[in-house]
């Protein structure tokens, strides 16, 4: 009865609103129709339907919401120190940030690719990229924790990333920007006005293996200076091919906003991957002298390790002549998306009034007969007319993107016109088109990039805010939109923030994710090399100036939690373990003017907090993350005393020598 | 100021009695392809123990098993006099309780807080909610064993 009334209260205010905005369409009061708010609701206590794993542009993590309530679950850090968790500040977290420029503490993370198999969502890992020191994360979504980081050698700005093969057999890295490759002893003080004889683009493979998820720079195509932009892996008929949509075909070094759009067509860059790996096999390839990062997080000793790698294999297309062809392509390309079936290629000129559909059977054919129309930079260009499908015309201004909802239909965001548009793709005509407030980047349907599209909803990832949040200042949340398509039309459900700027994102239904995540560490399994199993094993041990402090925490004290005999010059090192087994009870640690962040511990986990003291007296340390009623107890002290004191080491729990807790040394 | 306590104990039983309560309906509702989903890392408690075989003569190899456990997951909290330390001592614990009661204790906490009068009357003295301290079933045998062999059983 009360939600029939509302119901009718909401109608009658969406009429009014109507009515109200008519002359004005765009007004950002968007006119909510019909029983939106009940179709995002997520009761209390009740789950979303999908994840959705968004990236996090400038803030260089990755954020994790429900859909289609829009709720923040968690961000994961990956490229930025986080100190909400100690990620990047913690003894043990530290080499996961280790680069060939060594520790960047920030990176800008763009595009997220979920796993599959045979081309369908697996829920194993999610990808992402770091743009600016380029490298590719992989994440375990077991535990929603940054597994692998691998840095990319020669590349620079790597956008072109991480798109994956249709079984996630190889991550792409292509360069956003050219230049003189770096491998030893390479010259690379040049001036920039060389740009057309010395900068160099490459396309990296990185392979994955189907067990652990490890990844390894399989291969590296040498190309032409030009920027790649986006990519996406073929699938089914063209599941041994990749296509990378590239510009600055013009190959510009300076105000390419100008100079980078004179040339009618770009390129989209189609790739035989299968062929390239038989060339690695047959030894084709030439292997370089280079310097990267490889790092991976061990969840058994919960610790990372950052090793620096040095050769890469490269395959020179101009001289392995059916590995990579250049399809023409109108206007900048940015996005360049693979449709279900594998078939259609879409890319989106960025200034092009078309949004042209190439056909990967026509490219097939064209490639057999040898038509080609040139060469690029000794590569062969296909001819558009015998690789074009159609093209669908006047669909908006400014295409980005295209997603799928595997019934036929593509959808296409709009930058410039702020839309988001529907089009069958058999038919290249245009069925649908919505407002987006304001200037739509990427769009997502859950499942969108895959052979399966799950449908449901598209999620508009808007470039500009506005007016449509409560104003904080200059600097505003942005803002996502979720829309519903299992209609003919598309309807606007919610507006949600986020946090960062997102990118792009995948959603992937609940129960591919849910059923197997990690709730604790088991105690018994951690191989930390400061794990203290028990407080019977919590001590202090000093080796020079290093002072190791062996200690657990449980609801709710530390042992040892009173702590003499710490001298100026030492470098003090907390190994927390968490001697806790149940979920969500993670215990948090901080010790005063310490020089860093604090660390959160989970369930059976083991961190470590580096601590220099900078003055003598007492200094206080307790848990940052309540744990129990006597959360406000969990607390303790540490003496610092001057160097050359004879205050011995000495550590205790529970005061009393008698109690058993008390050590001297 | 044990008044205090008292009511804050229990208040916080009732807060708690009502979120679990409520937390139970809800996730009945819940969507149900992830709630009854089996998950690989199945939290070991929550089963009710109605029957044990007790050993006598004790069991040497499970005593010393029983030790290791309570070295690792309960000595933090439990010391083996007769004294309080976050929880009570293990001393003469198994005079006290029922072996079925202690076990049940061990590896289903969450039940015995919910239902069982003596195990309430604790938390209102402790404060701290025991926690599940994912120990199997044979594993909290193992501690049963350790137990009676602190309390001078052979």
């Amino acid at each position: 009865m009360r939600r029939k009334f509302i119901s009718l209260l909401l109608g009658s205010l969406a009429a009014t609103l109507i009515l109200l905005t008519s002359c004005t369409p765009r007004n950002p009061t968007q006119v909510i129709v019909g029983d939106a708010a009940e179709e995002v609701y997520v009761a209390p206590g009740q789950y979303d339907e999908f994840y959705s794993i968004v990236s996090g542009g400038f803030n260089g993590q990755v954020s994790v919401y429900g859909l289609p309530s829009g709720r923040l679950l968690r961000i994961v850090p990956v490229f930025s120190q986080f100190a909400e968790n100690g990620w990047g500040y913690s003894e043990e977290t530290k080499p996961m940030l280790n680069t060939s420029h060594g520790f960047v503490p920030w990176d800008d993370s763009h595009h997220i690719a979920l796993s599959t198999s045979k081309g369908e969502h697996d829920g194993r890992w999610a990808f992402v990229n770091g743009n600016n020191t380029p490298r590719i994360a992989r994440i375990n979504l077991k535990t929603f924790r940054t597994e692998e980081i691998i840095e990319i050698p020669n590349s620079s700005g790597n956008h072109s990333s991480p798109f994956l093969t249709e079984n996630s057999e190889y991550a792409v890295a292509g360069t956003r920007f050219s230049y003189p490759l770096d491998n030893e002893g390479a010259v690379t003080d040049v001036s920039i006005e060389t740009y057309k004889q010395n900068f160099k683009g490459t396309v990296s493979f990185v392979s994955i293996n189907p067990e652990s998820g490890r990844m390894g720079i399989g291969f590296q195509l040498l190309l032409p200076g030009v920027n790649f932009d986006l990519a996406r892996g073929g699938r089914g008929p063209s599941h041994d091919w990749f296509f990378f949509s590239c510009y600055n075909t013009e190959q510009a070094n300076t105000l390419l906003e100008v100079n980078a759009s004179q040339k009618d067509k770009d390129f989209i860059m189609a790739v035989n991957w299968k062929r390239c790996e038989e060339y690695v096999k047959a030894g084709k390839g030439r292997k370089d002298r280079v310097r990267y990062a490889h790092n991976i997080y061990d969840e058994e000793t919960h610790t990372g390790n950052s090793a620096i790698e040095n050769e890469v294999i490269v395959l020179d297309p101009k001289e392995l002549k059916d590995i990579v062809y250049f399809i023409p392509c109108p206007k900048s390309p940015h996005g360049c998306d693979v449709d279900p079936s594998g078939q259609y290629i879409v890319g989106s000129g960025k200034l092009a009034a078309i949004i042209p559909v190439f056909s990967f059977d026509k490219m097939q054919k064209a490639i057999a007969a040898g038509n080609f129309e040139s060469e690029y930079d000794g590569i062969p260009v296909l001819k558009y007319e015998d690789v074009l499908h159609g093209e669908v015309k006047k669909p908006g201004l400014g295409p980005l993107h295209t997603e799928f909802d595997g019934k036929g239909f593509a959808y296409t965001s709009f930058f410039v016109s702020s839309e988001i548009v529907k089009w069958d793709i058999e038919k290249l005509e245009v069925v649908d088109r919505v407002p987006t407030y304001y200037s739509i980047g990427h769009l997502s349907i859950p499942g969108g990039p895959t052979r399966k599209p799950h449908g449901k909803y598209v999620i508009a990832y808007n470039k500009i805010t506005k007016d449509r949040y409560l104003p904080t200042g200059p600097e505003l949340t942005q803002s996502a939109q979720l829309y519903d398509i299992t209609g003919d039309k598309m309807r606007l459900l919610l507006d949600f923030p986020t946090t960062g700027e997102p990118h792009y994102a995948e959603a992937i239904p609940a129960e591919l994710i849910a059923p197997n995540s990690v709730k604790i560490f088991r105690i018994e399994a951690n191989k930390h090399p400061y794990v203290t199993r028990g407080e019977k094993e919590a001590r202090v041990e000093r080796k020079g100036k290093e002072v190791h402090v062996y200690m657990t925490s449980i609801r709710s004290h530390f042992t040892p939690d009173n702590i003499e005999g710490v001298k100026m010059g030492d470098e003090v090192y907390f190994h927390v373990t968490n001697l806790e087994q149940d979920w969500d009870v993670p215990h948090g640690f901080a010790v005063k003017g310490s020089n860093n962040a604090e660390i959160l511990i989970m369930p059976g986990e083991t961190c470590t907090l580096k601590w220099v003291p900078d003055r003598v007296g007492i200094t206080p340390i307790y848990c940052t993350d309540f744990c129990s009623a006597l959360h406000q107890e969990m607390q303790g002290y540490v003496r610092v005393s001057p160097a050359g004191s004879n205050v011995p080491l000495r550590w205790t729990t529970g005061g009393t020598p008698e109690s058993g807790l008390t050590s001297t040394k | 100021m044990f008044r205090t306590l008292m009511t804050t104990g229990i208040l916080a039983l009732v807060l708690w009695a009502c979120s679990s309560r409520q937390s139970a309906e809800e996730s009945a509702k819940g969507s149900p392809t992830i709630a009854e989903a089996a998950s690989p890392q199945t939290e070991v408690h929550g089963m009710e123990k109605k029957e044990i075989t007790l050993n006598s003569p004790l069991n040497a190899a499970w005593v010393a098993a029983g030790e290791g456990i309570y070295d690792l997951k309960c000595l933090a909290c439990h010391k083996l006099t007769a004294d309080k330390l976050v929880g009570p001592g293990w001393l003469g614990v198994t005079q006290r309780r029922e072996p079925l009661w202690i076990v049940n204790m061990i590896t289903n906490v969450d039940m015995m807080l919910d239902t069982d009068p003596e195990a309430q009357k604790l938390l209102e003295e402790c404060l701290v909610r025991m926690p599940n301290q994912n120990i199997s079933d044979e594993e909290a045998l193992q501690l049963l064993e350790f137990m009676r062999s602190n309390d001078g059983e052979k």
